[in-house]
């Protein structure tokens, strides 16, 4: 009776845990990176962000800070940029490639944010680009914002496109 | 009919009385064995778990308080941090109001009214266990939260758009939304028990103006919560709907308001604080009366104060939102209100006053415990008046004099009432003894620990201390004064283990206490202490206001088929004898409907197909509770 | 300790009056009923010594009228003075609203966890944007207009005024009549998320001279820098994370959503009361702003120690 309890209350706090943690900085798996160039993390560090709902909604954040939403508008509809909730990606889909798209910059207008933001909150940003098309858990997922709500109502995704393959560029 | 019948004892009668005593301990009998523990209905367990629950939320939400006060200790210290130290005072918050507060009052009103009014239990057994359950899921649910740092961290009334959607990210404010909605379920259900019990289970003759003050007091909280609880109720399913719908009750940019979150929040919160403190009035007047040896003075006035409180209570929620700059008229209106609350308070301190001036004092712990209660309220009750004026609240408002004042109400106004009620009411609910020397140590303990933590905070607020803050900057010069108070904090924390200590050292080796040790004047103290399970072997019936000091133990009423769990149904107004009803037995059903409860909410949070399911498990777990009983127990009683 | 008791304009002054004839009645009438409650307890307990502790169950008649009589006295004693209390606190409200004209307009913009304060000229180059500190001449109505960017806050300068939140989508309004001069502590007082403990407001009452010439002072752009080190920083800055979130006027850097740094140096505070405006400090806080402000919305800026000191020396030159 009570180690499945004390079970369910560890595995609760693992899942509580990764998905509320508040963390404020760096954290300690990514701080090691100096060299940028180094190569991209995946698995563990990864879920910092993508897990959690805190780093989610700091993304959604900085999306409108860094003015990420002048080109692909808020809500990621679109707009002089391509859009962000259809789950179609010219340069990947993964979480890598769109962390270098951020960083690196990309042809046709995407600038190289890489030497202007924090990696952390670059990964951030990714996180919350990739809840636009719903690739995240359904629990940290951002909620409404305490804004008019601009641009074209939500509408369903399906979370089987294609992530990794790039689309053909456009021309 | 039934009958009403004074008898006398005899000889004969008394091998019928040891007939009557088997056949209703076998009828009553509580349930036994694991499986028995979760089906147990009778009101004195259910009332009891509910007081040690109460009392464990307590104790945690101490240790938060504790916390908290070891952070502020010192200026800029890192003891805890942000992050921590928000989800600390939410949940201290809405611990000591939703988990301490309002359930440990129900609860003693819930062992006590059927004692007090003679019956044999409440109204709705089932019910009542049901709402135990619900809080009981409901207060594990929020610590397993805290736990697992998804503690909720913004604030016990967690003002939107803070707790919105954007600003809250994560699950923490939809934890703490849900178990805001268990424990008013819980709150609105044993109200509606109360109700009932009070106004039709009394014992024949005890008409309305011959209650004890204590059901009084419990009666109208009762109506408060039916009143002020939805609209809590509905605050919070609009905030859930904003976070998890992305509804725009309180988004600004799209015509809602985020004002319209203050003003349901606060026309539950502050009839909240009245919720949580007539009850303790209620205590206070039992103590009082027992201990004076006399009446009280100025019945009518007593019970005319309890309901001007609970309707006044309603008219003045708008002064926690001077701040937000609402037109100067209608501020003048709430200010009107809220000076004029002042007055029932103040009527009923008078009349303690002037029936303890004119008693037979005896000074027993649970006097002292009223006389801190009255030295602390008062202080209270007139920092009340101060934040009711516009001008000084636009001063004092959201700092620390206003902590300083709620504590000061809260802890002054309830939990010393509290304590003497269980010094004072031990003896019933366990039948032991608590030691008077160990007592009295105790509220010493208490009462210097108390005004050492919470006065210096009045004038911290005065100089400029916010509330809510984490930490502060030394050059503040709030260092001293906030030391002092956490030093307060550990000089309260002993005073409150020494009752502790007492308590358990009773429970171990304590004097046995027999019916009625304090000579005392209402109904509980004539039956067995702890009461047996069916309470009254005869119901009784009743007189005056006092019917152990009346002397009219003799005159029960007759009748009733001890086979079967009978309560005498009596009119609302004069408790005129009516009809004979019979309750349910003990029933899995009430934990049940309780944990599908539980599940449907906890599964709100992270799915919508939590509706249906809830819907599906609801049906199941109502339709197993009123599955029709078998026929040898029919639901009336055949007419003698 | 400074704090509403030490008022220094006159609203405060009128609140800190009302405060004391409160303080002063509520002290008569807690010493009143502690006095009564200890000859009730005396009384009480004479009476038993004398009678023994058996119950009354019925109390003389006439006895009990005088007893009720005496509550009634009280009450009636309470309702009067409550009603006095009522009538001085509206008539103390009067003052408090006080608003003789020309005020001078200053629009307060909160956001999680700083101040942004805007001081509108007659043309609108005049427009003066700062932050983190609030300016005001001694007797002249200051009349704040106040809104909130993204949660609700409140304004609180304990010496000078009672507060008044900051709601998204409402406008408030505050009007301060300054007396004395001095520097005064402001605060956020409702509760905002988590460094709502650093989000502080020093205030500056100032003679009307030294005032309008820090105005004039502020309204002029950033000066260029002037020394090889401060042009490096300024170079960082600009193209750098700095100007992702801030503004320098008349630089590249013109983003919106920290606070303004043009005159950076001339201000006593850094990040809204957390640290005192020192080069060391300033440092401290570009290299880790998080363990000094644990969850506020500036990053580490990742710049290296010869980028930090450049920065540092441009922010510096920024008077």
């Amino acid at each position: 009776m009570r180690a499945p309890s004390l079970l369910l209350l560890a595995l609760l706090s693992a899942a509580g845990c990764r998905r509320e943690r508040r963390s404020f900085s760096e954290p300690s798996p990514l701080q090691a990176r100096v060299e940028r160039a180094e190569p991209l993390p995946s698995g563990e560090p990864l879920s910092h962000f993508l897990d959690n709902a805190w780093a989610v909604s700091e993304g959604a954040r900085l999306f409108g800070w860094y003015n990420c939403a002048g080109c692909h508008s808020l809500g990621g509809g679109g707009g002089m940029g391509p859009p962000l909730r259809d789950g179609a990606w010219r340069y990947g889909g993964a979480p890598a490639d769109v962390h270098r798209s951020i960083v690196e910059g990309r042809p046709n207008g995407m600038p190289a944010f890489g030497p202007r933001i924090p990696d952390y909150q670059t990964w951030q940003l990714v996180a919350y680009v990739l809840s636009l098309s719903g690739r995240l858990r359904l629990d940290v997922e951002p909620g409404r914002p305490e804004a008019i709500a601009i641009g074209k109502p939500p509408v369903m995704v399906s979370k089987k496109l294609p992530s990794a393959e790039p689309l053909p560029e456009a021309p | 009919m039934t009958s009403t019948v004074a008898t006398e004892s005899t000889p004969d009668s008394r091998s019928e009385d040891a007939r009557l005593e088997r056949e209703l301990t076998d009828t009553w009998r509580l349930c036994r064995g694991f499986a028995g523990w979760f089906c147990e209905t009778n009101h004195t367990v259910i009332a009891r778990r509910m007081l040690v629950t109460a009392f464990v939320f307590f104790a945690l939400g101490g240790v938060e308080a504790l916390l908290m006060r070891l952070e502020l200790a010192r200026p800029d210290n890192h003891f805890i941090g942000p992050d921590r130290y928000d989800q600390l005072f939410t949940v201290h918050g809405s611990t000591m109001m939703f988990l301490f507060a309002v359930p440990v009052m129900q609860a003693m009103g819930i062992y006590l009214v059927p004692l007090m009014v003679g019956a044999r239990t409440v109204a709705f057994p089932r019910l009542n266990a049901y709402a135990y359950y619900t809080y009981l899921i409901g207060g594990v649910f929020l610590y397993v939260s805290l736990f697992t740092d998804t503690g909720p961290d913004t604030g016990w009334f967690s003002y939107v758009p803070l707790s919105g959607p954007q600003f809250s990210p994560g699950k923490r404010v939809d934890v703490w939304s849900q178990v805001v909605t268990f424990t008013e379920l819980s709150a609105l259900s044993t109200a509606a028990n109360l109700i009932v019990t009070t106004l039709k289970l009394r014992a024949p003759g005890m008409a309305l103006n011959r209650m004890p003050l204590f059901v009084w007091a419990e009666l109208v909280t009762s109506f408060m919560v039916i009143f002020a609880m939805p609209a809590v109720m509905l605050a919070t399913m609009c905030l859930a709907l904003d976070r998890l719908v992305g509804t725009h009750f309180f988004n600004s940019a799209v015509g809602g308001d985020p004002l319209l979150w203050q003003h349901l929040f606060w026309f539950f919160g502050h009839p909240e604080v009245y919720i949580i403190f007539l009850p303790a009035l209620g205590m206070v007047s039992s103590i009082v009366v027992t201990f004076s040896r006399r009446p009280v003075v100025g019945y009518l006035p007593m019970v005319l104060s309890l309901v001007a409180t609970a309707f006044l209570g309603f008219g003045l929620w708008v002064h926690h939102m001077f701040a937000t700059g609402l037109a100067e008229l209608g501020q003048g209106f709430f200010t009107a209100a809220s000076i004029m609350i002042a007055i029932p308070s103040g009527v009923q301190i008078f009349c303690w006053i002037a029936t303890l001036w004119s008693g037979r004092l005896v000074l027993a712990t649970p006097l002292w415990f009223v006389f801190g209660f009255v030295a602390i309220f008062v202080v209270g009750g007139l920092s009340g008046v101060m934040v009711a004026s516009v001008p000084i609240d636009l001063q004092v408002h959201d700092t620390f004099f206003v902590v300083a004042h709620l504590h000061y109400v809260l802890i002054g106004g309830a939990v010393f009432p509290l304590l003497g009620g269980i010094h004072y009411w031990f003896p019933k609910l366990t039948g032991r003894m608590l030691d008077e020397r160990l007592g009295k140590a105790g509220f010493v303990l208490t009462f210097t620990g108390f005004n050492l933590t919470f006065f210096p905070m009045h004038l911290l607020g005065l100089h400029g201390m916010p509330r809510r803050i984490y930490t502060y900057r030394a050059a503040t010069g709030f260092g001293p004064l906030n030391l002092l108070a956490t030093v307060g904090a550990f000089v309260l924390l002993a005073g409150l283990l020494v009752v502790l200590t007492n308590v358990v050292r009773a429970l171990l080796s304590g004097r046995d206490a027999g019916p009625d040790p304090w000579q005392s004047d209402t109904l509980e103290w004539s039956v067995a202490s702890p009461p047996a399970p069916y309470v009254y072997e005869h119901l009784p019936c009743v007189a005056g206001r006092y019917p152990l000091w009346e002397g009219i133990r003799d005159c029960v009423v007759e009748g009733m088929d001890p086979r079967q769990r009978q309560v005498l149904v009596t009119a609302a107004l004069d408790a005129a004898p009516d009809h004979v009803y019979v309750l349910p037995g003990p029933s899995i059903w009430p934990l049940l409907s309780a944990v599908a409860t539980g599940v449907t909410f906890i599964t709100m949070i992270f799915t919508p197909w939590a509706v249906p399911l809830g819907l599906a498990l609801g049906t199941v777990c109502l339709v197993g509770w009123f599955w029709p009983r078998p026929p040898h127990e029919p639901l009336l009683a055949e007419q003698p | 300790m400074t704090g509403a008791l030490d008022p220094a304009s006159t609203q405060a002054l009128a609140i800190s009056i009302l405060w004391w004839v409160f303080f002063w009645t509520g002290l008569f009438v807690f010493a009143a009923v502690l006095v009564a409650l200890v000859v009730a307890c005396v009384r009480g307990r004479r009476r038993a010594r004398r009678e023994g502790s058996a119950a009354e169950a019925v109390p003389e008649r006439s006895l009990e009228q005088r007893r009720e009589r005496a509550v009634l006295a009280a009450t009636v004693l309470s309702v009067v003075i409550l009603i006095g209390l009522l009538v001085a606190s509206i008539v103390g409200g009067r003052y408090i609203y006080g608003n003789p004209s020309p005020p001078l307009p200053v629009k307060v913009i909160a956001h999680q966890w700083w101040w942004e304060i805007q001081y509108p000229g007659p043309r609108s180059s005049d427009l003066v944007v700062t932050a983190n500190e609030l300016h005001l001449p001694a007797g002249r109505t200051a009349e704040l207009e106040l809104q909130a960017a993204d949660v609700i806050h409140s304004l609180w300068i304990p010496n000078l005024q009672g507060k008044r939140d900051l709601i998204p989508g409402h406008t408030t309004r505050l009007s301060i009549l300054p007396e004395r001069v001095g520097r005064y502590d402001g605060h956020c007082a409702e509760f905002c998320g988590l460094e709502h403990a650093r989000m502080e407001l020093p205030v500056f009452v100032e003679s009307p001279e030294r005032f309008s010439a820090w105005l004039t002072a502020q309204r002029r752009p950033a000066p260029a820098p002037s020394t090889p080190e401060a042009e490096r920083g300024a170079r960082i800055f600009t193209k750098g994370p700095c100007a992702m979130c801030h503004t320098v006027t008349g630089t590249d850097a013109a983003a919106s959503v920290g606070p303004d740094l043009t005159h950076v140096a001339s201000r006593a505070w850094l990040a809204a009361g957390a640290l005192p405006n020192s080069p060391r400090n300033l440092r401290a806080w570009l290299s880790d702003p998080q363990r000094l402000k644990p969850g506020s919305q500036m990053p580490p800026t990742g710049l290296s120690e010869s980028e930090l000191d450049d920065v540092v020396h441009y922010l510096g030159s920024l008077r």
